[in-house]
């Protein structure tokens, strides 16, 4: 199982981390999955992060942005196959708090670490089980042309 | 009268793999029950044993959340749309 990306999608999504930075940024993943579970991204969407209350540590996305989303992409004949967030000044490793608020299983949760201002590593992380048993798993990131 | 649910991807497995779902109803809760027997296996992941609906799942009419309407309540015609939206948040 992979996560698909083409390169200028990535940039898209690292310069995103840079431009928010230090609060965190966030996004949604537009694209397809295919027969093998991998997960083609073919769009992002950037979201406003509404967690003004502590924006350098914490990142949600408007539901009714979600909703507009989801209608739009699914007109398209696209599916939200994740979600993208990034991690000032903090590793790209997802946190006690990323995973207690991810509830999209089959989806991909990237996360960027934007170091003083520069986006530095990118890892993708698949969540697997249901709610009551939910994990993070270790995802490829593919890059394309 | 018929009316789409819209299903998001990680609720797919639960309803037959279809990501719009047709139902018969003239309110949200209509639908949504309808929705659940129609697809049995979605019900434990939108609502809570009480039979509320899960904290982090957010239902829409066309553009408005249903808990800023009448809820369950709030009325629906042919030409609505419900949304599914699990929440989507974290922070390091």
């Amino acid at each position: 199982m992979a996560l698909i990306v083409p390169q200028i999608v990535y940039e898209q999504i690292r310069k995103h981390g840079e431009e928010t930075y230090p609060y965190e940024c966030c996004g949604v993943l537009l694209g397809e999955f295919d027969e093998a579970s991998d997960k083609a991204v073919k769009a992002v969407v950037a979201c406003g992060n509404t967690r003004i209350d502590s924006p350098q540590n914490r990142y949600h996305i408007s539901p009714s942005e979600l909703v507009r989303i989801q209608r739009q992409a699914m007109l398209a004949g696209q599916d939200i196959v994740g979600f993208y967030h990034s991690h000032p000044d903090h590793p790209a490793q997802w946190s006690a708090t990323d995973l207690a608020e991810a509830h999209w299983t089959g989806c991909s949760y990237l996360i960027t670490s934007v170091e003083k201002g520069r986006a530095a590593l990118t890892h993708s992380f698949l969540l697997q089980g249901q709610e009551e048993s939910k994990s993070f798993e270790d995802e490829v990131l593919k890059l394309t042309a | 009268m018929p009316i789409k649910v819209l299903i998001p991807t990680p609720l797919r497995p639960y309803a037959g793999k279809k990501s719009v779902i047709e139902v018969t109803a003239q309110t949200v809760g209509e639908a949504l029950n309808d929705l659940v027997v129609q697809h049995p296996d979605l019900r434990k992941h939108l609502f809570s044993e009480e039979g509320k609906l899960r904290s982090f799942v957010n239902v829409y009419l066309n553009d408005e959340d249903i808990r800023y309407l009448n809820k369950d309540a709030t009325p629906v015609k042919e030409t609505d749309s419900i949304s599914i939206v699990p929440s989507v948040a974290g922070g390091r």
